[in-house]
C-alpha cells in the first residue's frame, strides 16, 4: 500500500466467528495476527514475498471446498473464514510429519536446537510423534564458504533464503532446482557455496527457520536467528 | 563331555555383553569369550559432517562419559585446527572431565559393584543391588549417591547439562565460568570429602575378605597405559601417554595423540564388535595392555594432591612394582574420586579462572588431526581426517573398555577355571564371573560405539547343542 493513500478501501469479514474489519490489500494471514489469531506459518516472513511454498497456513472459507493458503489469499467482503477446524488441525499436522520425514530433522544434534521454527510449530501443533517412515537420506553438507553452512538435511524448502537474497539483497545466489522431492536449494548454477557470487552477507543465515544455514563459528553456542530486520530494510527503501 | 556355558547378558555394566565358556569333558573351563553384541557405526556415519559437530555429535556414544568424549573430541578438532586453547579454557575442561571422572566412578563402585562388596558375591540376586545396599547399609548408599550428584551437578554448573553439555567445542568453551557457580561448587566441596573418605576407609576394611578374588579376578602382568604430567604426577585432560611394562620400566614416554597410531593396532576377533587395540612391536595378543584407575596409578609416581597422594603411596604397596590383581580397580577408582576432589578445589583457585576469554577460533589448517584423553575407564582417542573444507571423510576412536578386552577375557577365563565347577550353574559362581568384568567397569555402548539395557543369562551347551543348564535374570 502506497503510504500517501487517500482513501481505504475497508473490507469486513469473519474469522473464527469474530467480525473483523481490513484494508482489501491484506491477506487473511495479515488480518488474523493484527486480531490475535494464530495461523502456523514456515515459510512466511515479513519483508519478503509470500509464495505460499510450506502449506502451513491453509485455511477454510465458507462455500468453498478447496483450502486457502492464508498467506497469499486477499481478504474479500463477507468472507467467513476458519483457521483451526479439525479437519485444518489434520492437515498441518500431516505436513508436518511429511517434512520430519523428508530429510533429517533430528533435534538433539542439531545447531538450532531451541531456535528451530520447524521444532517451535511441531510444539505449537501438538506433533508428538511421526507416523510415516523416515527417508533417511543422506544429501551433501557444503561448507565450502569460509563463514557459514549450508545443511540441506535440514533444509524444509520453505525458500525464505532464496528471496532475501534476491529481494533484498539484491543478489538472488539462492534458487532451486530440481522437482518434487528432488527439490534442493543451490548457490548459482549449483557452484560451491564458498566459490559462489554470494556476497556474504548473511541474511540468508537470518531468516532460515532451521539449522540448514548457519554461521559456523556458533557450532555449540545457542544460536537465535535475527530476521527482524527485515521490515526495517524494507522501510529504509521505501523512503528513500 | 564338553559344554558351552553362556553368561547372557552380563548385568550391572554399562551396554550389553554375553559370556560363553566351554568345558572340557572332565567339566573344567577351558575356554572363555567376553562377547560384545551390537555395533553402532558412529566412525562411519560421521563422514560427511562439518568436523566442528564431532564433539556434540560423538558425545552421544555415551551418556556415562559424554565429557571424556567431548574433550577428546575437542582436541582431535583443535589438532586440525592448529590451534592452543586459552588457559581458563582448558582449566575448565580439566574440571569438568575430573567431575565427570566422580560421578562415573561413584557409579561403578557405589551402584554397580558396591553390592557384592558389601552383601557378598553369594547374596540373593534380587537384594544384591543398590536398593539392598541402602537396606543394609544405607549411608554406604548415600555417600554413593551424594558422590554422584556432586559430579554431575558441577557437569551441570559448567554445561548446563548434566548429560551431554554442548559447552566444550573446538578451541575451548562456549562460556567462561562465573563467581556465583565458582563459589557454589566450592560449597559442595567439604561434604564431598567426608563422603570419598569414608568410603575409602570402609573399602579398606571388608577387602580383606576378599583375598580369594583379588587373587582371581584379572590377576596377571601386563602393560598399563596411561596420560601422565610432566612432573610425573596423574593426569586425566592434558599430559602425554606413558605406556610401563609389567614391572614397572617405561617402554613409551612422551606419546603425543598423533603418534597414537604409530605406536598401537588394534586386532579383530570374530565372537565380539569390540577391538582389541595392542602395542604394535609386541603384536596381537602379547602387546595387549590395561588401562583405567589401576593404569594411571601403576604409571603416575605420585597424584600431585596431598590426601589422594598419601593414598597411592599406601596403593603402592599392594605390590612390588605395578598392581596387577584387576580387583584394585575398585579401590584405585576411589583414590582418583579423592584426587578429583582436591584438584577441582585447586583449580578454582586458579587466579584465572573466571577470565572471559575461553575460545579460540581457526579454520582447517590440518587435514588430519587426534586428540586423547583419560575417561574414567581409560585412556580414549579421537583420531579424525577431514577434507579441505573441513568434511569428515574418516574417523577412528580408541575406547578405553576395548584397551581393556583381552585383560577381561582373560580374567574371565581365570575366574572361570577358578570359580565354576561340574555341569550345574549356581548364582554366586556366575556373578564372580560377572564381577571380574565389573572390576573394569566397562561401557560396552561406547567400546562399540551399542545402545539399550543390559539384562543377563548363562547357558551351559554340550557341544551336540543340547543346552544342559540355563540361568536368566
Amino acid at each position: 500500500m502506497s503510504p500517501t493513500a487517500t482513501s481505504v478501501d475497508v473490507k469486513t469479514l469473519i474469522i473464527n466467528g469474530e467480525n473483523v474489519s481490513a484494508r482489501a490489500d491484506q491477506t487473511i494471514l495479515d488480518v488474523a495476527r493484527e486480531n490475535g489469531i494464530f495461523i502456523p506459518t514456515l515459510c512466511h516472513l515479513d519483508g519478503l514475498t509470500d509464495v505460499g511454498a510450506c502449506r502451513l497456513c491453509l485455511v477454510e472459507i465458507k462455500g468453498s471446498p478447496k483450502l486457502f493458503p492464508a498467506c497469499v489469499t486477499k481478504v474479500e467482503e463477507g468472507m467467513e473464514v476458519d483457521t483451526n477446524s479439525e479437519r485444518l488441525v489434520h492437515h498441518r499436522r500431516t505436513i508436518l510429519e511429511l517434512l520430519f520425514a523428508e530429510r533429517n530433522h533430528v533435534c538433539a544434534v542439531c545447531v538450532a536446537n531451541g531456535n528451530c521454527e520447524l521444532q517451535a510449530v511441531a510444539q505449537t501443533q501438538g506433533l508428538t510423534h511421526v507416523r510415516l517412515p523416515y527417508r533417511v537420506g543422506r544429501l551433501e553438507v557444503d561448507t565450502s564458504n569460509e563463514r557459514f553452512v549450508a545443511d540441506h538435511n535440514r533444509c524444509i524448502l520453505c525458500s525464505r533464503c532464496v528471496r532475501v537474497c534476491a529481494e533484498i539483497e539484491g543478489a538472488h545466489v539462492w534458487d532451486i532446482m530440481g522437482r518434487g522431492i528432488n527439490s534442493q536449494v543451490l548457490t548459482d548454477l549449483h557452484e560451491p557455496w564458498g566459490a559462489s557470487s554470494c556476497t556474504r552477507c548473511g541474511k540468508c543465515i537470518q531468516v532460515c527457520p532451521t539449522g540448514a544455514l548457519f554461521d559456523k563459528s556458533k557450532v555449540g553456542v545457542s544460536h537465535p536467528k535475527h530476521p527482524e530486520f527485515l521490515p526495517y530494510l524494507n522501510m529504509m527503501r521505501d523512503g528513500q | 563331555m564338553s559344554q558351552t556355558i553362556v553368561i547372557d547378558p552380563v548385568t550391572r555394566l554399562e551396554g550389553h555383553g554375553k559370556i560363553t565358556l566351554k568345558t572340557d569333558d572332565q567339566g573344567n573351563v577351558q575356554e572363555a569369550f567376553f562377547h560384545v553384541t551390537q555395533v553402532r557405526g558412529f566412525e562411519k556415519f560421521n563422514e560427511g559432517r562439518p568436523f566442528y559437530e564431532m564433539p556434540a555429535l560423538m558425545a552421544r556414544i555415551c551418556g556415562i562419559c559424554p565429557v571424556s568424549h567431548l574433550v577428546a573430541s575437542a582436541k582431535a578438532c583443535e589438532a586440525i585446527m592448529a590451534v592452543e586453547i586459552p588457559h581458563t579454557a582448558a582449566q575448565l575442561r580439566r574440571i569438568i572431565n575430573l567431575a565427570q571422572t566422580i560421578q562415573s566412578h561413584a557409579l561403578s563402585f557405589f551402584y554397580l559393584s558396591s553390592p557384592d562388596l558389601l552383601l557378598g558375591m553369594d547374596a540373593d540376586p534380587a537384594e544384591r543391588n543398590l536398593f539392598g545396599v541402602a537396606k543394609a547399609k544405607p549411608e554406604l548408599a548415600l555417600a554413593g549417591v551424594a558422590l554422584r550428584r556432586f559430579g554431575q551437578h558441577i557437569i551441570e554448573l559448567l554445561g548446563r547439562k548434566r548429560i551431554h553439555p554442548g559447552w566444550i567445542i573446538p578451541g575451548g568453551v562456549t562460556e567462561p565460568l562465573d563467581a556465583a557457580k565458582r563459589d557454589e561448587i566450592l560449597g559442595m566441596i567439604p561434604q564431598a570429602y567426608g563422603n570419598v573418605q569414608y568410603a575409602l576407609a570402609w573399602y579398606k576394611k571388608i577387602a580383606e575378605k576378599f583375598k580369594d578374588e583379588i587373587e582371581n579376578f584379572a590377576n596377571f602382568p601386563t602393560m598399563f597405559l596411561g596420560l601422565v604430567n610432566d612432573d610425573d604426577s596423574i593426569e586425566f585432560t592434558d599430559g602425554a601417554l606413558r605406556l610401563i611394562d609389567a614391572t614397572g620400566n617405561t617402554v613409551l614416554d612422551k606419546v603425543t595423540a598423533d603418534q597414537f597410531d604409530h605406536h598401537f593396532g588394534e586386532a579383530v576377533e570374530p565372537y565380539t564388535y569390540m577391538k582389541f587395540p595392542y602395542y604394535k612391536p609386541l603384536g596381537y595378543p602379547g602387546g595387549s595392555y590395561r588401562v583405567g584407575p589401576l593404569a594411571r596409578l601403576n604409571i603416575a609416581s605420585k597424584m600431585g594432591t596431598p590426601l589422594a597422594g598419601k593414598e597411592l603411596v599406601e596403593f603402592k604397596q599392594l605390590a612390588k612394582g605395578p598392581v596387577h590383581g584387576s580387583f584394585h580397580y575398585h579401590h584405585a577408582r576411589l583414590i582418583e574420586v579423592l584426587y578429583g576432589i582436591e584438584m577441582i578445589e585447586r583449580i578454582l583457585a586458579d587466579p584465572q579462572i573466571l577470565d572471559p576469554h575461553v575460545r579460540a577460533t581457526a579454520g582447517v589448517n590440518r587435514l588430519e588431526g587426534a586428540g586423547v584423553a583419560e575417561a574414567p575407564r581409560g585412556t580414549l582417542m579421537h583420531h579424525y581426517k577431514v577434507d579441505e573444507y573441513g568434511k569428515m571423510v574418516w574417523a577412528n576412536l580408541v575406547i578405553a573398555t576395548g584397551q581393556n578386552n583381552h585383560a577381561m577375557n582373560r580374567g574371565v577365563l581365570n575366574a572361570a577355571q577358578r570359580f565354576v565347577k561340574g555341569s550345574k550353574l549356581e548364582q554366586g559362581m556366575l556373578n564372580r564371573v560377572e564381577a571380574v568384568i565389573r572390576t573394569f567397569d566397562p561401557c560396552l555402548s561406547c567400546s562399540t560405539h551399542a545402545f539399550g539395557q543390559m539384562p543377563l543369562s548363562i547357558e551351559l551347551v554340550a557341544p551336540s547343542g543340547e543346552i544342559l543348564d540355563e540361568v536368566h535374570r
